[in-house]
């Protein structure tokens, strides 16, 4: 059953990805046009779609931070250890 | 009397791992079962007060401190227990779920401890027995791995004995509750020292991914759970507000997020997480108001179900194929779909997702933060979070049952869901994550401070939606980034690993040097210089003396026919030079002498 439901999706790969864009933008629709900002803890988050931003920004951050890092030369050989 | 009864839960499972090689047969597994099932129905009737104390020497030493902050803990620890022997109901090998019961009597022993002396000893218990989890996956590497985690938890061991005893010293107290934080002694700092290495603070923490990594499969699911976490409690119980864990725990939030982009071990990378996570409870514990403090037990309590959840996950895919690398598996769906959706609701579980544990649990610390103004430590926190669904959500489901297939034919053939047991195992872990996420009171009436925090607002779960789907859009649009390498990182574990390797090349090479120069100086050129100095010295030092009177004189002094040189010739020839020499040396010895004694 589990496979079935995933290989259904997969076969639709091109509509998955569509109605998942079409869900961020409506996610991002909502915060800019309906949701109240009373609960806001500053005031920044007050900008429409701030914390989609937030997301994105810190995703892209933390995949070039940690690879610049690893190549500093903490990344090395399997057998670093045991030569 | 029966309400009199205070039955320690930990006594339960000692016993039990004491009676456990000696059950055999068809016995063998329901009494695996019935023993940790017993030891969680002491802690659901357990009734709140003192137990448990026993005079010893001057002391009074207390086993059984049961109030709300104790039993929380208590209650999940038992809980995991069982599902950690559920899920390990394959081990033949019956020292190893005795070793691991041990290990669990250890870490509710600092549970319900009282005073600091029996905190120490169930401490030690802890490290002493869970090693053995590491060792009994019998690899060479695991040995290794064992030692260095033994040998790290010694040495943490023995500051915090440190710092108990200098408290004792100064305050003549053992009783362990809230320390001073707001001036910290130097025992105060050394006790401190003690529990964030357990709670695996950098840089502190390298033993963490090195022993799990290397555990036996049940057994990692064991050790993710109690360790930490205990020292969670430990900290939440002693250092409640004590301001340095705010950065401390920020700082281990983001170091395991950098250290799981690069790791290609997917059981190492979980383990990178439990850093991470286990830094929102030290925040909270840092920040210290009752709203986080009831947070860090919130996150403890979920994230003990959630961790074991993705070591079983990524464990049944270890079990099945004997392998834990991304870039050994891949593609696994079809084969291992149970395990697949199991791991997912982990993973959605520890990414906060609404709806998961997580989600209910995690927020309390980031909001306890934004409520006391610590803005830098809320956002970066937030931002941690990102990663972890990024790793956790994302990347451990999607290469180990998607993306590339790596795996061999023999992987391949190997991978299919694992035995049953595992599967309830995680089924129950599994309806558990989601029920706490989904049932906000069962987790949050058992919190041990009246604070209320409501998770299911328009706002907090528009934020969590954005940040977590938008996170997923930068893992798409960056996957060719993230694809797994065969490579390791170091971390500080490198000290201890290569520091003694640098030691002995340094020593060998210092020694030689030394050596040869010793005999260049000592040996050789000091002896050369003496004989010398020995020799003509008595000459020269007349000389001295003499010159100016020969100058004074007018005679010819320089050159073949100078006075000095016949000076010279008659001192080395004379019978006197002898003399004069001995004369010389004695004086030289009795000098020596003189600044000898």
């Amino acid at each position: 059953m589990i496979v079935d439901l995933i290989e259904f999706l997969r076969n639709r790969l091109k509509r998955v990805i569509q109605v998942c864009c079409v869900i961020l933008a409506l996610l991002v629709g909502f915060d800019a046009l309906l949701l109240d900002k009373d609960k806001a803890h500053t005031a920044a988050e007050n900008m429409w779609g701030f914390w989609a931003l937030f997301g994105f920004v810190s995703c892209v951050v933390i995949i070039f931070v940690s690879k610049w890092f690893g190549k500093l030369g903490i990344t090395r050989q399997e057998d670093y250890y045991d030569r | 009397m029966i309400a009199d009864l205070w039955l320690h839960p930990g006594l339960i499972l000692m016993a039990g791992a004491l009676f456990l090689p000696l059950v055999k047969g068809r016995f063998f597994r329901p009494f695996l079962l019935l023993v940790p099932v017993l030891a969680f129905g002491a802690v659901l009737w357990m009734p709140k007060g003192v137990f448990g104390v026993f005079p010893f020497l001057e002391w009074d030493l207390t086993f059984g401190r049961v109030d709300r902050l104790s039993l929380v803990f208590a209650y999940i620890m038992t809980l995991m227990c069982i599902i950690g022997t559920l899920y390990g109901l394959h081990v033949e090998n019956p020292f190893e779920m005795a070793a691991a019961w041990i290990y669990v009597a250890g870490s509710l022993g600092v549970i319900f401890a009282g005073d600091f002396l029996v905190l120490f000893l169930f401490w030690e218990v802890m490290a002493f027995s869970s090693v053995f989890l590491v060792w009994f996956r019998r690899r060479p590497e695991s040995l290794g791995a064992g030692f260095r985690f033994l040998l790290v938890h010694a040495a943490g061991g023995m500051v915090l004995l440190a710092g108990i005893v200098l408290l004792y010293h100064a305050t003549g107290d053992l009783g362990f509750h809230l320390l001073d934080v707001s001036r910290p002694t130097l025992p105060v700092y050394l006790i401190l020292v003690g529990f964030i290495l357990n709670a695996a603070v950098p840089p502190l923490h390298a033993w963490l991914p090195d022993a799990y990594g290397e555990a036996t499969v049940s057994g990692a699911v064991f050790m993710c759970a109690f360790t930490t976490k205990t020292a969670v409690y430990a900290l939440a119980r002693g250092f409640a507000g004590m301001e340095i864990l705010i950065p401390l725990g920020v700082v281990m939030a983001l170091y395991g997020v950098v250290y799981a982009v690069l790791e290609n071990d997917a059981r190492r990378l979980l383990a990178y997480h439990i850093i991470s996570q286990v830094g929102y409870m030290v925040a909270g514990v840092g920040i210290g108001t009752e709203l986080a403090i009831n947070g860090a037990c919130a996150h403890a309590f979920a994230h003990i179900l959630y961790k074991g959840l993705l070591f079983m996950g990524v464990g049944s895919v270890l079990y099945m194929t004997g392998k834990s690398r991304f870039t050994d598996l891949g593609g696994l769906y079809s084969r291992m779909p149970r395990a697949f959706v199991f791991t997912l609701i982990g993973g959605l579980s520890i990414s906060a997702f609404p709806l998961f544990s997580g989600f209910v649990s995690k927020s309390i610390i980031v909001a306890a933060g934004f409520e006391d103004h610590l803005y830098w430590a809320a956002f970066l926190l937030t931002l941690a979070s990102a990663g972890t669904f990024l790793h956790t959500g994302l990347k451990v489901p999607y290469f180990i049952w998607f993306g590339k297939n790596n795996c061999t034919n023999g992987t391949w053939e190997k991978a299919k869901d694992p035995p049953l047991h595992m599967q309830l195992a995680m089924g129950i872990a599994a309806f558990l994550c989601i029920f706490i996420g989904v049932y906000t009171p069962y987790l949050y009436d058992m919190l041990p401070y009246a604070a209320t925090y409501e998770p299911y607002t328009a706002y907090h779960v528009t934020e969590s939606m954005q940040i977590l789907l938008f996170t997923a859009l930068g893992f798409f649009i960056f996957l060719k980034k993230l694809t797994p390498e065969a490579l390791i990182s170091l971390d500080m574990d490198w000290f201890y690993r290569m520091g003694g390797r640098v030691f002995r090349l340094g020593a060998g090479k210092g020694m030689d040097y030394l050596s040869t120069r010793a005999q260049q100086y000592l040996g050789e050129a000091l002896p050369r210089r003496l004989n010398t100095f020995f020799q003509s010295g008595p000459a020269r030092l007349s000389l001295l003396l003499i010159r100016p009177l020969w100058y004074l004189t007018g005679v010819t002094v320089k050159g073949p026919d100078g006075v000095e040189k016949r000076f010279t010739d008659t001192f080395n020839r004379s019978l006197f030079t002898i003399g004069s020499t001995a004369v010389f040396t004695i004086i030289m010895l009795m000098v020596l002498l003189f600044f000898i004694t």
